[in-house]
């Protein structure tokens, strides 16, 4: 059946299993909006600015695992996308992002809302394509769909310009795809996995460091599994926080640059690193040249740059995680006498980590006058549902909540680790609890960083998102200005938000609750009572204002260097 | 240490730049690039004349391959392929200098292809050291304008790499 371009572009959406997708109309996507209006089979949510939306499809693909969908119009309604773009991009999410483009014939000719996006989105995008002929876009979208997902994931964005999607022809979209240049090494060399095990068999005080690959790679069965088997410590990068259970003893939490005493000083006195969908930042490693200087390092990685990028690599393994933890298991279950030797061998090593723990655990002063953040995350995770989804914002909170929230669930953090993007949290919670109406989803955020997208508030309420915002606000920029505190002799530079908000008639204002406290006995009573809302919630704590986060490695320093109490 | 490399590359829209931004999106030295189409259809081949240490290159190579319309990647260590540069020199040749100009011509194999009473046009190819060895001798004469293409190369033997 012949239709236009516009339509084509929905039924290919609705081909890859698109149920929701987060866009804003204008010019040159009114054609793809009209037909929206009968296209019942998506659902469209309407953010109110552009990236939100693209969030909120980051925050929707990082939940489910699926790819998210945005549509922006073309000039600032593509600009707007960009850091959502980014955001992705650096965590390896899968997208697609549908931008207007001004009609063919008009390109490069400074159309109204005409911009290069392609060329904007080049440096963050895994692909990018722009359609030049309407017999093109079913084959366009099924590429887009398959190189977003596949491999090393990331966002994909298809420029698709107004008189195309006004163009018609005969709809028919492709079975199977194929790209020649585009071959993602999936599985891991055998004999590179045999001897991997061979050298893990070899050590005394192993690690595994996991990073957001295992979560995305959908290994985090396979990861516990076989550090169960093996009686191997586990430490998390932020991306990594929910791959294996922040409550198993084998957990040592996340590393870094804000990492826990134990989980850094394992990383420094290993005898062998064994990095699994990780990638070396430098926030986790501090100063190179003395990064686990005892290590024998084993790299596996679906992207081949990842490895030997940042620190030299002594076994690289090329592959889709899931599918090297996968063999590696099988290795164990080989050899199950020589696994149990090991891992009872294993035994000194347990008790020098568990000697960190105990010398210095993560840890707070609490207060029965003023609310200490760690506090609230901490009766956060005791009050939410077990399943429940967490974003936050980038800051202070994002530590807090990454020390002591403890995620024992993959895909339940959804948070910028690699662009670090304020105003990320209440959009990606959007876009969560739009994929999962039934559960619980809690954005936590500073004061600083809600502001920068707080307009989602309205979309919350009018598609009944029943995200429960918690602010920890400090009235600062926290985290910056804990650098300001520590490296800067207290001169305090901007980051003061002097202007005190108030947080719950700005619920009101948008028709949803608002809850505010600055006493400690009454954390426990807000919470309860927004988890009982039905709609969107604030909860705003009134927090001590100049509490840290610790440890701290200082920018610079070696990972063994964290500033303990400052 | 320098380094030619060849990337076979599907001849999509933008490719040029997606090679170009990667390499200054990550400080990456280009010294010359040429691309032109291959004998098959759709496919281009770049030439890319690069510096950096062991690390450096590994991640070039890498990255390019990253690329998704990045066919293939070959980086020709010493002495593994031949490459050629093609330079159009304008010089300087009045009275006594015409005949030296003529006679550097001749040493190197060059052709002159324009002249007028007061110039001569070069055009010389051979590997870039040759180039840079013929200039050497005619900038004292009075060099007017230069034009390189940079490296092409291909490999020794009788294996052709397809495209």
């Amino acid at each position: 059946m012949k239709m236009n371009g516009a339509r084509i572009m929905l039924e290919c959406l609705k081909k890859e299993g698109v149920d929701t997708v987060f866009g804003y109309p204008g010019g040159t996507v009114i054609n793809i909006y009209d037909e929206l209006f009968s296209f019942k089979e998506i659902r469209h949510i309407l953010p109110r600015h552009e990236q939100a939306g693209t969030h909120a499809a980051d925050g929707y693909a990082r939940a489910t695992g699926k790819v998210g969908v945005a549509i922006a119009t073309s000039g600032p309604g593509a600009t707007n996308t960009v850091t959502g773009i980014a955001t992705a991009y650096m965590d390896s999410i899968p997208m697609v992002i549908v931008t207007g483009q001004v009609p063919t014939p008009l390109i490069g000719n400074d159309a109204f809302q005409e911009v290069d996006i392609i060329g904007i989105t080049r440096p963050c995008t895994k692909h990018s394509f722009l359609i030049r002929d309407v017999r093109d876009i079913a084959m366009i979208m099924k590429k887009a769909f398959f190189i977003a997902r596949t491999g090393r994931p990331g966002p994909v964005l298809v420029d698709f310009p107004k008189d195309i999607q006004v163009a018609q022809t005969e709809f028919v979209y492709p079975e199977t795809v194929e790209i020649r240049s585009y071959k993602p090494n999936l599985e891991g060399h055998p004999r590179q996995v045999e001897k991997a095990f061979r050298m893990i068999l070899e050590s005394h005080k192993p690690v595994l460091y996991v990073g957001g690959g295992v979560v995305l790679g959908d290994a985090a069965d396979q990861l516990t599994a076989l550090a169960h088997r093996l009686g191997v410590p586990v430490t998390t990068t932020l991306m990594g926080l929910g791959s294996f259970p922040g409550d198993d003893p084998l957990s040592l939490g996340m590393l870094g640059m804000h990492g826990a005493y134990c989980a850094n000083m394992a990383m420094t006195h290993s005898d062998i690193i064994i990095a699994v969908g990780s990638r070396f930042d430098d926030r986790v490693t501090g100063k190179l040249a003395t990064f686990a200087p005892h290590a024998k390092i084993i790299h596996v990685d679906v992207d081949p740059t990842s490895i030997k990028k940042n620190v030299r690599v002594d076994l690289p393994i090329v592959g889709d995680v899931r599918d090297v933890l996968d063999k590696m298991i099988k290795q164990a279950d080989k050899v199950k006498d020589k696994v149990t030797e090991y891992s009872a061998s294993l035994v000194p090593w347990h008790e020098e980590i568990a000697g960190w723990k105990v010398k210095h655990p993560l840890s707070y002063k609490n207060s029965s006058s003023i609310i200490k953040p760690q506090f609230v995350i901490q009766k956060l995770r005791e009050l939410s549902d077990d399943d429940a989804i967490i974003s936050t914002d980038v800051g202070q909170h994002q530590m807090w909540t990454a020390q002591f929230f403890r995620f024992n669930r993959p895909r339940t953090l959804l948070t910028s680790g690699g662009l670090g993007t304020m105003g990320y949290g209440l959009p990606a919670a959007m876009g969560a609890q739009a994929a999962y109406p039934g559960r619980q989803v809690i954005t936590i955020c500073g004061d600083g960083g809600v502001q920068m997208n707080i307009q989602e508030m309205a979309t919350l309420v009018q598609n009944k998102l029943p995200v429960k915002i918690v602010i920890l606000n400090n009235n600062f920029l926290g985290m910056v200005r804990q650098w300001q505190e520590l490296f800067f002799d207290k001169r305090y530079s901007q980051t003061c938000m002097e202007l005190p908000i108030d947080f719950v008639k700005l619920a009101e204002a948008y028709g949803a609750k608002g809850f505010s406290t600055a006493k400690p006995n009454e954390v426990e009573k807000v919470i309860k009572q927004a988890f009982k809302e039905k709609g969107p919630v604030i909860m705003e704590f009134k927090i001590a204002r100049e509490e840290k986060v610790l440890p701290m490695v200082p920018a610079g320093a070696s990972l063994n260097e964290m500033v303990l109490n400052a | 240490m320098q380094h030619t490399i060849s990337v076979l590359v599907e001849n999509e829209f933008g490719v040029l730049s997606r090679v170009a931004n990667l390499f200054s999106g990550r400080g990456f030295n280009i010294d010359s690039l040429s691309v032109a189409p291959t004998n098959e259809e759709g496919l281009s081949r770049m030439t890319i004349v690069t510096r950096g240490d062991d690390k450096i290159l590994e991640q070039i190579n890498k990255q390019l391959n990253k690329l998704i319309d990045v066919l293939k990647v070959i980086d020709f260590t010493d002495g593994s392929a031949i490459d050629r540069e093609l330079a159009l020199i304008k010089v300087t040749a009045e009275d006594e200098s015409r005949a030296e100009v003529l006679r550097i011509v001749d040493i190197f194999r060059a052709k002159i292809i324009d002249v007028t009473p007061k110039s001569y046009t070069i055009e010389a190819t051979g590997n870039p050291l040759k180039i840079d060895a013929i200039l050497e001798l005619l900038r004292p004469l009075g060099l007017k304008e230069l034009v390189r293409t940079g490296s092409v190369a291909i490999g020794r033997g009788a294996k052709g790499w397809k495209g």
